[in-house]
């Protein structure tokens, strides 16, 4: 669909094929985050308010699983979403859903860690006056995340950084499927494959703007809501 | 442990449910090879298939081996791949239902324009005997795929002992023709390809055919449907159907008709029964 090709004609003609694949590629890094999210802010909120044993180590692991290559992450929700695994009735397998489900499982740790350190730092300057106010442990964490939020907006755009940026996970989950799962970072490696390199690099640099585009509206954001609060 | 999964498989369902727009009905999974896909012939046939059926086809597009195990895991509805002894086995184990061929094309010889080992126009055993004692670079695919195995198989029948006679010269890249392509030209290296993948590569380079239109490059393509006994998630109404219009006269012609460049990619060749 995108054969024959020049990178600019593409973009200046905004070919359907190629706003069908921005589009895929943003439902699903932003449907991960979103999921990441509601798992890795309580997560890492947790992390910094409270003492157990073994805390020590789930710290190290969640700051080591930053680290978690995406093809393993993509080899295990393969195997769990294969007919042949656990879930396998589910079906979900090369569909947009296990691309997400995978994503979200890369950048929990990301977004876990990052807030663990937020709330950590923030916890210090609120102690007191959380203490003195006797607030419950939920409390603590909701209104620590509240006032953190612009902080912790960096965390998730590095969440989403990464899960738009990783192809080896979305590759093995999704089989790159022509529209229907294939997203910028599997298209720009198919299209290498085939020895399309100018148009290769057009998605690369299409991919780019993108991200570059939603950092700024995220900056936007803050800055406005900074000048907001005064 | 169960319980954890029927809990992670309910929440997974809703995520489903909540994403309705990725949700296709008459649609099945094809596990097929890097040069089927690389070479275009899907994104030819493919919409005429749906105008027909409705049916929309997925393709994963894998080596013959991987995508074989994708097809043994249950995890695709039908395979379309080359190479013939790995599909026998497939049905021979029961994965399969029946292998049909489908159509061919040939393989042939890669190497540099300015043809370092001298090879050019010689007959496949001479070429490849002479690449090894020479030891010029010579890029393998090393992934398990149907060119890799064909690949294989020549060296063997040139007689060369891969396992002994590797060394820096020989280059297993374990990834897909077209990635095989590009490092064969980066490396002026030589390497089996697979004519389809060669006629539709898009960075040629100095890279020129070497050797053609020897007997032992033929290359058969079949299709099988998944055992829906050992694999009831099979479509087996909808794959089946695939399998009948690329053997029809229809799907044949189709397949005929693909072109680039102006030549012929692939020689439909569906006229004898199943093996």
């Amino acid at each position: 669909m995108l054969d024959g090709l020049n990178a600019w004609q593409l973009i200046s003609s905004g070919d359907a094929a190629l706003f069908a694949i921005v589009k895929l590629s943003l439902a699903v890094s932003l449907s991960a985050v979103v999921l990441a999210a509601c798992i890795g802010l309580p997560l890492g909120a947790i992390l910094a308010l409270t003492s157990f044993p073994g805390r020590s180590a789930v710290v190290v692991l969640v700051n080591a699983f930053m680290g978690l290559p995406p093809v393993v992450v993509g080899l295990a929700v393969f195997l769990l979403l294969s007919r042949s695994g656990p879930l396998g009735d589910l079906g979900i397998l090369f569909t947009p859903t296990a691309m997400i489900v995978a994503q979200a499982l890369l950048i929990v740790p990301i977004i876990a860690a990052l807030t663990r350190q937020t709330i950590e730092d923030l916890w210090i300057e609120y102690r007191d006056e959380l203490s003195a106010m006797d607030v419950g442990p939920f409390g603590r964490v909701t209104t620590l995340l509240w006032d953190a939020r612009l902080s912790l907006l960096t965390a998730l755009l590095a969440g989403f950084g990464r899960a738009a940026a990783e192809v080896g996970a979305v590759m093995i989950v999704g089989g790159n499927i022509d529209g229907f799962t294939r997203t910028m970072t599997t298209a720009i490696a198919l299209e290498t494959s085939k020895g399309n390199l100018p148009l290769a690099l057009g998605l690369g640099i299409v991919l780019v703007a993108i991200v570059l585009a939603i950092n700024a509206a995220a900056w936007g954001a803050r800055v406005w809501s900074e000048r907001q609060a005064g | 442990m169960k319980r954890h999964y029927a809990s992670l498989a309910f929440a997974l369902s809703l995520l489903a449910a909540a994403t309705p727009a990725f949700t296709q009905d008459k649609s099945i999974v094809v596990a097929s090879t890097t040069s089927t896909q690389d070479s275009g012939l899907f994104g030819h046939i493919l919409p005429l298939f749906k105008a027909k059926t409705g049916i929309e086809v997925k393709i994963i597009a894998q080596g013959t081996g991987q995508a074989l195990d994708t097809a043994r895991r249950g995890d695709a509805d039908v395979v379309f791949v080359h190479a013939k002894s790995q599909e026998e086995k497939f049905v021979a184990d029961g994965q399969g239902v029946k292998r049909f061929d489908v159509m061919y094309n040939d393989f042939v010889l890669i190497g540099p324009k300015s043809d370092p080992a001298g090879v050019s126009g010689k007959d496949i055993g001479t070429a490849l005997k002479t690449i090894q004692e020479k030891g010029i670079p010579f890029v393998s695919r090393g992934d398990r795929s149907g060119t890799h195995s064909a690949e294989l198989a020549l060296w063997k029948q040139t007689g060369v002992d891969l396992e002994k006679a590797k060394g820096p010269w020989y280059r297993e890249i374990g990834q897909g023709m077209g990635a095989a392509l590009n490092t064969a030209g980066a490396m002026n290296a030589y390497a089996v390809s697979d004519r389809g993948t060669w006629l539709s590569f898009k960075n040629p380079g100095d890279l020129v055919i070497a050797v053609e239109g020897d007997k032992r490059l033929f290359n058969q393509y079949g299709v099988i449907l998944v055992n829906p006994e050992k694999r009831p998630s099979v479509k087996k109404e909808l794959g089946q159907s695939f399998i009948d219009w690329l053997v029809s006269p229809e799907g044949q012609a189709a397949i005929a008709a693909y072109q680039v460049n102006g030549k012929q990619l692939f020689f439909p060749n569906a006229e004898k029964k199943a093996s």
